[in-house]
């Protein structure tokens, strides 16, 4: 039974679809339908992110395969992924 | 593709037949509360401007209320003013005349003698207007009369996942059918932008959608505000968007797919067709007033975390992607796009859900706000709401 989802290939973190807790199994599908299992490194509340792989420091985030910020630190895969590890930065895209 | 609607004097097409009581200003809105209270089939709201603004904030109030006087949904107006405000009533009348041709009649507080005197005045005017509203049967209209607005309000991460894809495809088939959609929320493309310019019909239209953009930024800037003070709000936050640009990414799939034909400024009335966008501020009433203003009789209005918002003009179909939320407030929303996270339902068959309770809704079907009495209206300042 899937838990979470992606929204995009591109993507690097996902979109927990039920509450889930630290040490449970995250359980999504890939773009080739594969189920793909990771640990949650932490609680990951229902609809809020996880990382989908580790992603360095500075690095983007990246979600509906556009960038939605900076790690702020180092984040490893199965991590919740929000304002705690994120930096918002105005890209000059103009 | 048809609905049920009334037409208008001015060759437009209304879903609802409103009588509006439209004070011009705030000194005049207890009075148009208590007159709409008296009288069957009016609708007014509270008018927080109208008086004591620069020119540019005067102007927006001007362009709403002379929008919602000409909104389709509207039979015919009973404007109310105090007498002294600097939105005079020869302004306001001038305004709506240059937008509509349908009945109007007028009452100044300070001239008819003080508040009962203008209440029985303004009852009179209204109660009569409402017996010939009656008179006006709906007709067979093609759906291409109809003009959708979209909104976004509460968001959480469902509404870029289901809500807001869901509106977008509804937003495409509008479009293809040759209707109607508006795009708002200028501050909800920060970050998106480039993706939307690229949508636009022409270079004048691309070049528009990120002037709009990077104006609203600089006019914050300007008095030493930052548009991410505001945005994510803590709902958003806590629903788990975590950054501004998410939240657009989010929010710009309620704009579909389809080339951008043209971009108009807060409360404009809509001219185009096709799909459109109107430069508001992601402030849930006051977007959806300019849209209302522009001429929507409908707005299609996503939410993640749930909001009761309503329009005292334009009915307004609230939809969430988030499954708890349409348990949590089924009191609040017309419409459950969840099974598209769950795998349950299609992307297709749920736009062609909600395009049958947009139809249903314009041939007169009440929503969840409407039959709860919500008529909350926001007007856009210069310091603008984020």
């Amino acid at each position: 039974m899937k838990n979470g989802i992606i929204v995009d290939p591109l993507d690097n973190v996902g979109v927990a679809i039920e509450n889930i807790k630290k040490g449970e199994d995250i359980v999504y599908l890939d773009e080739a339908q594969k189920t793909i299992r990771l640990k949650a490194a932490d609680n990951i509340p229902i609809y809020h992110k996880f990382a989908t792989c580790d992603i360095n420091m500075n690095a983007p985030i990246v979600k509906y395969a556009q960038h939605i910020g900076l790690a702020a630190i180092a984040i490893s895969q199965g991590q919740h992924v929000h304002v705690h590890n994120v930096k918002s930065v105005r890209e000059n895209l103009g | 593709m048809n609905f049920l609607g009334y037409k208008r004097p001015d060759g437009r097409i209304g879903i609802r037949n409103h009588v509006l009581i439209l004070p011009t200003s705030v000194c005049a809105s207890d009075t148009t509360r208590i007159i709409s209270q008296q009288v069957k089939g009016t609708v007014t709201f509270n008018n927080q401007n109208g008086c004591s603004q620069v020119a540019s904030d005067q102007q927006f109030t001007m362009d709403v209320m002379a929008g919602f006087a000409a909104n389709p949904n509207i039979y015919g107006i009973v404007v109310v003013s105090l007498g002294c405000e600097n939105c005079q009533m020869d302004l306001v009348v001038e305004a709506i005349k240059q937008r509509t041709n349908k009945p109007l009649q007028t009452v100044i507080i300070q001239e008819a003698g003080g508040t009962l005197k203008a209440i029985d005045l303004a009852a009179r005017y209204a109660k009569e207007m409402v017996l010939q509203a009656g008179k006006i049967l709906r007709e067979e209209c093609d759906i291409s009369n109809l003009i959708v607005g979209t909104e976004c309000g509460g968001s959480d991460p469902t509404s870029g996942l289901a809500a807001n894809p869901v509106v977008g495809k509804l937003s495409d088939i509008l479009v293809d059918l040759g209707g109607t959609s508006i795009l708002s929320e200028t501050t909800e493309f920060i970050g998106a932008e480039h993706l939307l310019a690229e949508r636009g019909k022409n270079e004048t239209v691309k070049n528009r959608i990120l002037e709009i953009v990077h104006r609203y930024e600089k006019a914050l800037q300007l008095v030493g505000e930052e548009v991410r003070e505001g945005n994510p709000s803590p709902g958003n936050k806590a629903g788990g968007i975590t950054t501004l640009e998410e939240k657009s990414l989010g929010c710009i799939h309620k704009g579909g797919h389809r080339m951008i034909s043209a971009v108009y400024d807060y409360a404009k009335q809509i001219e185009e067709r096709g799909l459109v966008i109107m430069d508001t501020p992601g402030n849930d009433p006051s977007s959806v007033a300019a849209m209302v203003a522009g001429g929507a009789q409908i707005i299609v209005f996503t939410t993640g975390q749930g909001t009761p918002s309503g329009n005292p003009i334009a009915p307004v179909i609230k939809l969430t992607g988030n499954k708890e939320t349409y348990a949590n407030m089924i009191d609040n929303i017309d419409f459950d796009a969840s099974p598209l996270i769950y795998g349950n339902k299609t992307i297709d068959q749920l736009s062609h859900e909600l395009l049958e309770i947009t139809v249903d809704t314009a041939n007169g079907k009440m929503t969840k706000a409407e039959s709860l009495g919500y008529m909350e209206i926001g007007i856009a300042r210069v310091c603008n709401y984020v």
